[in-house]
């Protein structure tokens, strides 16, 4: 996307763990501590690694830079980094729909985003003030595979014509300087 | 050199003003029913006072300005779209003529820019139109300069109006039609604002910066454009994108083979995320990075400082 290091990415983290109390919070704590914003953890208690650990798939976001900090941070812990990084979910986009997006069927909407786009939505926020002649306006943080930006915007035009929608994308490769 | 106006609105006014002190004289001017002209200077003064206390510059009719003695034409009549006449017709005139045109209206360029590299080959006179894009901003020097091939891609806030419309909502949580009273008000937007809330405007602009990044290859009009504008963009979604730390902007697009304008979604402390009526264009640089030159997009004054950094090139060349 740009050379810029102050860009925040979306990233999954594997890990895994010992089976010990207090080792979850232990794994968490260099996100914490290196500006990472803890999106979600995926704790497979059932199951476990070839190793007997118990693996751990943590979403978060970070700068490049901050990102760098907390993975080596964790490998200073001594918790075992398996995967980080560029992998699925690795890029994020922001995009505003306008328009009458409650009578259109807003769950529906967002469920066809996901399905469609195979992307997952990662925070949505929803503005429907009067006297804005019916029309409101949502923003969507949507998280999407590597190289996909693209393709995820053009699915998202479709359907947001098919509903009469505008979509105010995001300008890729520009603004960031 | 010997200047004559065709054009006597802002950007005419204040090149016939402001000729004397860059060294040149005017030998005629034209509104679109008059004309005052003297083959050794009109009375600038004279003619834009009789245009102002009784609606033409001059007695003499607009075909005896195009015929006048001049050196170079500067063709500032309102932008016209499809066959971009009357613009057009007066290029040709001057072109004909073995004289140099500098142009403000976007339409010719925008439009038929074929035709017109073709009656320009054929003259002895040279044409130039940095002032269709970004007024004051030397955007079109700068990509020749660079050279067309290093440059990939072009993207920028195009359109004062619209930028002053978003750059208010946003810092004012006001509604659209708000806005735009309030832009009429203050002399920023047209009574009809639909040319620059529309993005046709800005598209011409990008399109025109399209034909000069082809160079010739490729020929670029207003139907290769892809257009959204801003009109009733709710404030609710300016709202929404800056609590995320973004806003939105009219953004015209150029790049390899596309040309777009559209809202988009910036980070506020983007540099292209200019307020009120200033604009911003970036060239993206095969060699140098990434660029950006600011300034004022419009304005009798500032776009007339653009005709004569053209007019200033036809001397030296």
């Amino acid at each position: 996307m740009s050379d810029s290091t102050n860009e925040v990415t979306a990233y999954t983290v594997r890990l895994e763990l010992v089976d010990r109390p207090g080792e979850l919070l232990r794994a968490l704590e260099p996100i914490a501590e290196h500006g990472g914003n803890l999106l979600s953890i995926f704790h497979e208690r059932g199951n476990l690694t070839p190793r007997g650990h118990i693996p751990v798939e943590v979403d978060l976001e970070a700068n490049t830079e901050q990102f760098d900090d907390i993975v080596t941070a964790l490998r200073e812990e001594g918790i075992n980094v398996i995967q980080a990084g560029a992998e699925q979910y690795s890029e994020e986009l922001v995009i505003v729909l306008v328009g009458h997006l409650v009578e259109t069927d807003l769950s529906h909407t967002l469920s066809r985003l996901q399905s469609e786009t195979g992307s997952s939505v990662r925070d949505f926020s929803l503005s429907a003030p009067e006297g804005d002649s019916g029309a409101s306006s949502a923003r969507l943080r949507l998280a999407t595979q590597s190289g996909q930006v693209e393709e995820v915007i053009g699915t998202v035009r479709e359907i947001a014509a098919e509903k009469q929608l505008r979509v105010v994308e995001p300008l890729a490769g520009g603004g960031e300087a | 050199m010997r200047v004559a106006i065709v054009g006597a609105g802002a950007v005419g006014s204040s090149v016939a003003e402001l000729a004397g002190e860059y060294g040149h004289t005017v030998t005629a001017l034209a509104d679109s029913g008059s004309s005052a002209v003297d083959p050794d200077g009109i009375d600038v003064d004279a003619a834009l006072e009789r245009k102002r206390t009784e609606g033409v510059v001059g007695s003499g009719d607009k075909r005896a300005a195009l015929d006048a003695e001049y050196d170079v034409l500067v063709e500032v009549t309102p932008t016209t779209l499809g066959d971009a006449e009357p613009g057009f017709g007066h290029v040709r005139t001057a072109l004909e003529r073995d004289r140099h045109v500098v142009l403000a209206n976007k339409g010719p360029v925008a439009e038929r820019y074929a035709e017109l590299a073709e009656l320009a080959a054929a003259s002895e006179g040279e044409i130039r139109f940095e002032a269709t894009v970004g007024g004051a901003i030397p955007v079109l020097s700068t990509i020749t300069d660079f050279d067309t091939a290093h440059i990939t891609a072009v993207r920028g806030v195009l359109n004062g109006t619209a930028n002053f419309i978003l750059s208010r909502m946003a810092a004012e949580g006001l509604g659209y039609e708000h806005v735009l009273a309030e832009a009429q008000d203050l002399g920023v937007a047209e009574a009809d604002p639909s040319f620059d809330v529309e993005g046709t405007d800005a598209a011409l602009k990008c399109v025109i910066i399209a034909n000069v990044l082809a160079d010739g290859d490729t020929e670029y009009t207003l139907d290769d454009a892809t257009v959204e504008g801003i009109h009733e963009l709710p404030a609710s979604a300016l709202e929404l994108a800056k609590a995320d730390g973004r806003t939105i902007r009219l953004i015209g697009e150029v790049s390899s083979d596309t040309v777009r304008v559209s809202p988009r979604l910036v980070p506020q402390d983007s540099a292209l995320a200019v307020t009120g009526t200033r604009n911003i264009v970036q060239l993206e640089t095969t060699h140098a990075g990434r660029l950006n030159i600011s300034g004022r997009g419009a304005g009798g004054p500032e776009t007339a400082s653009a005709i004569f950094a053209d007019i200033g090139r036809l001397e030296e060349s």
